[in-house]
Order: structure tokens, then sequence, then C-alpha cells
């Protein structure tokens, strides 16, 4: 395995840095599709993420990494363990937060799971062999070139993010089990549009773009190149900026819980929203989720305006009820409103 | 077989990394271009990624033949076709061992076999757009992790990509994305003498030097103005120049990069992705940061000073700046005229779309598997191997305690006749939307307006479905294909604002567009529905001469054929009041009739529905 590229060496793409924050911080924020050029770091960000999360709390030996915290939500082996347990607690090991791949191409048995060919030939055991699904509970669940995925994958994946749970019917073998994890997808739009019905259900959704300073740019190649000419001196030197990002997702990650939406940003969030005309009240609320883990990233004792504009656009730009035949972007729209309900005042 | 050894092996190379001499004529610039990208390739490797040659099979050969010559004995060197699968292509199940040890066994595909070599691709353009991306990610990876029919695997796979285009000007040839990934693009391929190219030691002693070669003071802030000069999105276009800077360093034989070696790598990688010209010299710097925000110098804000890396080289000094106009020059000498025609015709028109036709060309999964169902495999159906094993493993232990009994020997898997399942493959049936419009003087103007109302309705909706749509239009004598179909739906609305009215109605001749245009839809694999708009005065016929008798029977003939076609189609009559005649075309269509008087949104969005649901 390649060592990644560390987060924090990625030049410039402040939003989508910020969105894979916020994601990490509340991961009930409901996942980010990454829209953007070739060549614009989208992968290499979200590459660089297991390194920055700390690790979890799991069941030892438990395939789907169940959550020793989280009695309800458990898979069926974890639950049978606790009754054969009598009362006492299961063993718990330190894990590893996944980020879990899933391959262009890869097919629907491999991703929800399904018997376990070799066990029911050799053994004539009904055994099931747990998929990128269960891998991917509790941690990241990267979806690369997502509009090239096929659809009835897509609508699957969308499904299970929501619901939290991976139901599989097939070969005869009837499983349940957790499967909490942040979708993350990234496409580029040219080549092919995401379904719309589809990119509403991301909680946020990112546009990146290549840097257009040549400092920046230099900046690119320079790190890219010490990277690739020696990864281990490459990462020392990272290592004090990726120890500060963990520690800010920390840290944010017990705060978020606590942080207080005042009632008048409030009262101008949801203006915000009616403003735009975003449907339905799931913008509104991850919205206010979004602004919540800006916040606690920020180390604020409250959730202020500055941190409503810095999200909306994160939050509301893939909602905007379409006009098709309008070509104004989502951004432009989310920023024109913006300027209306705040005013023109710069953006923090 | 070693090539023979020139007087000076080099000298090509450095009449391409010279300044363009003037001796040289256009044709050996080319040439020697072409060659070094043979050198560097053969140097470089899967760091450049590969290359795409777009050319005929027969000249990439050649350039093939000359770059296999050059690479050590044993490097792998596999053809991948363009209609390979997944499986094949990547890795799967490996089909004897799984049968003969009963255990799920991997087996690698091309890419991975190919792993510290090259691997061919002919008739990129033939290759499925998905097939593409997944192969740039392998690129991107040096691996192949396969998630397949039971497999879990990952496997190395650094390799060298060509990729031959042979596709034609307006088709799409190999897709952006992995494109991007290949550093080098060789618009027609030239002869190259195989006395122009390095003798094989020389490349062995470079490819052993290459990992101790460092980029010179000027090398990145060159690669980097390029860039963003020429409107170069992608990051990885400088990364891949750097790294064929640093090749063509270390086969000349030194250790750090010189200017040479940048005009060379910034010709060959940088000049077939430019995208626009730089600004004229008189013209403001290039890309002055807005006033409003002065753009800080790097380190980025988030970094202290006392953090910084520090080997990395310092921000560029912004004296000197020759190599920069030296690397300008070349790119801009390097793109082929057809790239630069386009370029300049762009910055004229201010901007535009560079590349866009081919891409709404993509293509859509034909026959996409969606899984399997009882069934004996034969030339027309495909063993699933995967869901057969499933099948049978329940009764493995039933059939060989059997088999034992009868004493038929040892077997390791029992597979009977119900177990055999086939894969089950759908053709992805998308709709297209045919919109003919009828801008005869007969349709007034408003009428024609409250039409284009009526689309624009349609259109939103095609949008949510992601239908194609294409538009096609008849006045005068003719019918015209105004927009192919397409996905662009606010081009399509474009156009139709731009309609022009007045003339005759010549019907038959829409219908028969409509017949035709359908029918070619239908071969793509997706559902042709159309929707006329038209009052049904017909009154020219299909000679192009007057009358409204010939007309209407020409139309009617039309409306046979077209209905004989077995497409579906919605006729919403536009005339004040609903016109019997024109109801009777809808009749001779075979399809639904809707008056525009009664029309709203809602009830027109209902009728194409039908007519779509009539379509499956």
């Amino acid at each position: 395995m390649r060592v990644a590229y560390p987060f924090s060496a990625i030049v410039g793409q402040d939003e989508m840095k910020l969105a894979l924050l916020i994601a990490a911080t509340d991961a009930a924020i409901g996942g980010v599709m990454v829209f953007g050029d070739r060549g614009t770091g989208k992968s290499t960000a979200v590459r660089a993420l297991p390194a920055l999360l700390p690790s979890m709390k799991a069941i030892d030996g438990c395939r789907y990494g169940c959550d020793p915290a989280a009695n309800g939500a458990r898979c069926d082996e974890c639950r049978a363990r606790a009754a054969a347990a009598h009362g006492h607690k299961l063993p718990v090991a330190e894990k590893a937060v996944p980020v879990v791949d899933l391959p262009l191409g890869a097919t629907e048995d491999r991703l929800v799971g399904a018997l376990d060919i070799e066990k029911a030939l050799r053994d004539g055991q009904k055994a099931f062999e747990p998929g990128l699904l269960a891998r991917a509970h509790r941690g990241f669940l990267y979806v690369d070139e997502v509009n090239l995925l096929e659809d009835h994958l897509v609508d699957l994946l969308l499904d299970v993010a929501q619901t939290g749970e991976n139901v599989v019917e097939r070969d005869g073998v009837s499983v349940r089990h957790p499967a909490r994890f942040v979708l993350v997808g990234s496409g580029n739009p040219e080549e092919g549009d995401l379904r719309p019905q589809l990119l509403d259900r991301f909680g946020l959704s990112v546009e990146v773009k290549t840097p257009t300073s040549v400092a920046d740019r230099l900046l690119v190649i320079q790190r890219r190149d010490a990277f690739e000419r020696d990864a281990t001196a490459f990462m020392q030197q990272w290592a004090a900026d990726e120890e500060k990002i963990r520690k800010r997702i920390v840290a944010a990650r017990r705060k978020v819980a606590k942080l207080e939406v005042p009632a008048p940003v409030l009262e101008k969030a949801v203006t915000l929203c009616m403003e735009l005309g975003t449907d339905g009240v799931r913008g509104e609320l991850t919205l206010l989720r979004a602004a919540r883990a800006c916040a606690a990233l920020d180390g604020a004792h409250d959730v202020t305006d500055v941190h409503m504009q810095r999200v909306a656009p994160l939050a509301l730009r893939h909602r905007l009820r379409r006009n098709v035949l309008d070509d104004t972007g989502g951004s432009t729209r989310v920023e024109r409103a913006i300027a209306a309900v705040y005013g023109e005042a710069p953006r923090a | 077989m070693t090539p023979t050894i020139a007087a000076d092996p080099m000298a090509p190379l450095r009449a391409a990394r010279g300044e363009a001499s003037a001796a040289s004529s256009v044709g050996d610039v080319r040439s020697a271009l072409a060659a070094s990208a043979i050198a560097l390739l053969a140097v470089g490797g899967a760091r450049l990624g590969g290359v795409v040659l777009k050319d005929s099979a027969a000249a990439a050969g050649e350039w093939l033949s000359l770059l296999q010559r050059l690479l050590p004995d044993g490097t792998p060197w596999l053809r991948l076709p363009s209609t390979a699968t997944d499986d094949r292509a990547f890795g799967g199940l490996d089909l004897v061992v799984t049968i003969a040890s009963g255990t799920p066994t991997a087996e690698k595909g091309v890419l991975p076999s190919a792993h510290g070599g090259v691997v061919v691709v002919p008739l990129v353009e033939r290759m499925h757009a998905g097939m593409q991306a997944r192969i740039a990610s392998v690129l991107e990876e040096g691996a192949v992790h396969v998630q397949r029919d039971g497999v879990d695997a990952r496997f190395d796979a650094r390799v060298t990509l060509c990729a031959i285009d042979e596709s034609d000007a307006d088709e799409q040839g190999v897709v952006a994305s992995l494109r991007d990934r290949l550093a080098f693009v060789l618009e027609g391929v030239p002869r190259i003498d195989a006395a122009m190219l390095p003798p094989r030691e020389t490349i062995v002693a470079a490819r052993e030097r290459l990992d101790r070669v460092v980029p010179h003071d000027d090398a990145m802030p060159a690669l980097a103005t390029a860039s963003v000069a020429f409107g170069i999105a992608s990051a990885r276009g400088a990364q891949l120049a750097l790294r064929a800077a640093l090749a063509s360093a270390a086969l000349d034989g030194r250790l750090e990069t010189d200017d040479d070696d940048i005009a060379l790598a910034a010709q060959l990688v940088l000049a077939p992705r430019a995208t626009q010209l730089p600004p004229p010299p008189d013209s403001p710097p290039e890309d002055a940061p807005p006033p409003d925000q002065p753009e800080p110098p790097p380190p980025p804000p988030e970094q202290d000073a006392s953090d910084a890396p520090p080997d990395e080289p310092p921000p560029p000094p912004d004296e000197g700046g020759q190599l920069e106009d030296r690397v300008l020059d070349a790119v801009q000498a390097a793109l082929p005229p057809e790239l630069l025609a386009q370029l300049l015709a762009r910055a004229q028109r201010g901007q535009g779309e560079l590349g866009k036709a081919g891409q709404e060309r993509e293509s859509w999964l034909r026959g996409r598997q969606v899984g399997a169902r009882r069934g004996r495999p034969d030339g027309t159906r495909r063993i699933h191997l995967l869901e057969t094993l499933r099948a049978a493993a329940p009764w493995q232990r039933a059939r060989a305690r059997l088999a034992d009994g009868r004493g038929t020997g040892a077997r390791t898997l029992f597979v009977e006749r119900e177990d055999f399942r086939v894969r089950r493959y759908v053709e992805h049936a998308g709709t297209t939307v045919f919109f003919v419009v009828d801008a005869s003087g007969s349709a007034a103007a408003q009428r024609l307006g409250e039409a284009k109302g009526a689309v624009e309705t349609l259109l939103a909706e095609s949008y949510s479905r992601r239908d194609r749509i294409a538009l096609i239009s008849f006045r005068g004598t003719t019918a015209e294909l105004l927009l192919p179909p397409t996905r662009a739906l606010a081009r399509a609305r474009r156009l139709l604002g731009d309609l022009p009215g007045g003339g005759g109605t010549p019907l038959a001749a829409a219908i028969d567009a409509a017949t035709t245009a359908a029918v070619a839809a239908r071969r793509t694999g997706t559902v042709p529905v159309v929707v006329f708009l038209t009052d049904g005065r017909a009154n020219v016929a299909r000679d192009g001469k007057g009358g409204r008798a010939e007309a209407r029977a020409d139309a009617m003939t039309a409306a046979a054929t077209f209905r004989a076609a077995g497409v579906a189609s919605v006729l919403i009559d536009t005339s004040p009041r609903p016109d019997p005649q024109a109801q009777a075309y809808a009749d001779a269509l075979g399809g639904r009739y809707v008056p525009l008087p009664a029309l709203d949104a809602k009830a027109l969005a209902g009728a194409v529905s039908l007519a779509r649901e009539a379509a499956r």
C-alpha cells in the first residue's frame, strides 16, 4: 500500500477540505459530493483522510466493526454473542476508521455481500461474506467518478447511506447489518451528469477548481515532486500540520453536540433557504448541522452568521429547484441570496 | 535486436530540445518530437502514464515497434482489445482453478499481467467510456483493485499505456480522464528513422539515473507559468511535463534538468493540453490576482513560517523569466495546426466550447449486465460462473454422497444441469425525444411562440428524466435536423428561440425526416419518441412543389411509413381551434392527438409520458 499524500499539504481547495472535515466531525451530515476538473486533488483529499482520523473502538472480532456503545445498531453476530455472554461485556479493540474505495466496475455482490461460496462448496455451510458496505461501516465510502457508476448501484448506495442498514436478501441468505458511512462521491460534470434526483441526497456538495495563480500552481508541482522523491521525509515535514488537524477534529467532535444556534442566526438561515426556494426541510437541517460542525472546527463558542455563510454554498447549491433553461449555476444563485440576506459584508 | 548506433545518437533529440532550428523543416521537428517521445517513454515508463497515438494502426504500429526495441528484454508487452470485459482487463474469477478446487480463485487481467511493462489499446475510440475511466484510475493507483464476482484482490499494475486512437474528427476518441493521465499525445505519427533513436545502452543507463535527477531552479516556475498561460486546468499536465523533463535530462546523461529539457517536455506534454493561447506580451502579466484580494505569496496562510518545509525551493524569483518565455514560445510552436486554429477562433469569439461536440457523443451502456438466470450457456448466452457455483453449492454434500454410492470416483465439484446460470443483460433504453416543429407561415408567429412554451415544459421534463432530445424544424420546402440527439437542453432552447418562421408547410418532408432520425436513434439503442408541433396545413409535397392535395397525399403516405416503423408519437395541434385534418394525421401516424388550446403544461407532459410508455 502506498503512503497517501498528506491532507494538509494540499494546496488551496479550502471548500473541499472544509466539507470533508465537517463530515469527519459529524458523520450524520449525509455525504459529500465533489465536482470538479480532473487533476484537482479530489481523490488525493479523500485518500488522505485515514491519516487524520483518530482510531475508534469496535467490538473485537466483529466483521462489521460494530460500535460497543451502540446497543441498538449491532449486527446479528454481535447480538448473538451478547446474548451468549449473559450480560458480560464483549471485548473491545481499537480499530482504524475505514476509508473504503469503491472501484468502478465493482459488482453488486461485492458491494452488499453475498453467500460465501468457499464455505458453501467445501463445508455445505450457508455463510455470509460481507461486502464493501460492511467494511465501510462507521467510516467513509469513496466512489470516484460516481457519475460513471451503474445507476442501480448508485441507488443502492444512497439507500443504505440513508437508512444506515444493509439488508441482504440473495442467494438464500438473509442478513442485515448496520452500515453507517459517509458517502463521498466525486465526478466531473463534463463526463455525464449525476441524475438530479440523486444529487440532493448528498448532504454537502463541493465544486473544486484548479488554482489559477502561478504561485499556487508552482506549489502544487513542488510539493508533489517532493512527495514523489521521498515520501517519508515529506510526511515528516507535514506531520505537525496533520496532527493539528487531527486535534481539531477530535476537539470539534466533542464540542459539536453542545453548540447552540442562537435564534437570530437560525432565523436568518431560514430566510436564506426561503430566498433560495430550497425544497423541503433537508436543506435547512443540513445547513444547521454543517454550520454547527464548522463552528466546532473553528473552536467557536457560538454558531454565527459567518459560519452559516461559509457553509451555505456547500449545503444548498445542489438543492435548488432547477430551472434547466437558466444557465446560472447553483453557486452563483447561493452567492446572490447570501448577499441579499446577509448584506454585501465581506465573508470571513 | 539493437538499433545501429548513430554517430551522434542524441543529435535529433537535441534538435527537438533546442530552439526551433531554422534549418529543420516542420516535418523534421515533428519527427524529432515523435522520436523524443519514444526515448522518453522508454526511460520514464509508467511514470509518464503513456501516450495517445492519433493515427492509423499501421503508423502507430511502427512507432510502437521502435519503442519495444528500446525496452529491456522481457519487458511485458500486452494488447488490450477495446472490447475486453472487466474481468479480462483487470482481473476476476479464474474459471478453471475455481472449478477444479472449489475455492474462488482470482486471476489477473491484462493490466496487472503487464506490470512493469506496456499495454497497447488499439481502437481506443471503440472502448466504452466507463472502461477507459477505470483504466485511468488504474494508472493513477499503479494497482488494480478487483471487487467483482466474489473476488477481492489487489494486484500491482504499473504500466505504460499506449492508446491508438483512429477516431474521425467528429467522433469521441480517448476519453478526457484517461487522456489526462497520459503524458504524450501525438497527432499524426510521422515516420521515424531508427537511427534517430538513442541506443539501448543509453536508455538503460538513463533508467538507472532517473531517480537521482533533480529539476533545476527555473524548471517548476516555467511549467507552472505555462500551465496557467495555456489554460491547462489539470495539475497533472505540469506534473507529467516535469517527469518528462527529468527523463530527458537522464537521457542526456545529466543529473539536473536544463532549459532544453523543460522546453521539450512542454512541447510534448503541455502543447496538446492547451485550451487557450497566452495573452499577447503587451497586455498585463498573466493572471494578475483580482485587485480586491492581494495574493499572498506562498507558503499558504495556514502554515507557520517556522515549520515551512525546509527543502522546498523558494518561491519563483520574479527576475529573469527567460525560460518562461522560451517555454511559452516552444509550446506555441508545437501546437498542432488544427488546435492552434481552434484556439485562435476561440480567442476571437471571446469564449466558446472546445471539444464539446465530441463529448455529447458519449456512449451509453448497451447491454448492462443485471444478473443471472437459470439457463444453459450456448452461443448466444454466456455462463455466469459465480451464480452457477452458488446454485450448485447447497447440494455438494448430497451429491458427493450419491456419487460415492455409485462409485463414480473422486470429484471436487458436482454441477448439474439445473445449476447453470447465464448472464442477463438489459439494454439501457434511454429515450430520445424528437421535437418536430412547424415553422411555416401558417403556424403563425404567436402560435409558434405558444408551441415553444410547450416545448420548454417538455425540455424541463426531459432533463429530469435524462432523456436526450433532438430538434427538427420544417418550413419552405424542406425539413432540417437542427439539433442531433443531445442532452444539451440549453442549446435546444436557444435554437428554438432563434427559429425563423414563414414559408410553406412541407409536412411530408418533416415526417420523412422524423422517420429516418427516429429509426437511426433506435439503432443506437434508445427508444425514440416523436413530438410533432404543427397545424397540419400541409401545402408542400415531397417534390418541393406547392399544391394542397398533393401535399396532403404525400403527408399521409409519409405518415403510413412512420407508423409502420413503429415509432411512438404525439401530434400537438397548434391551430387556433382543433382541426380535423391535424387529427387525421395523428391517427395516420398511429400516435396521440393533443390540441394546443386545451393544452396546459401538465396535460402536455402527460401526453408525452403516455407516448413514452407506449414506446417501450
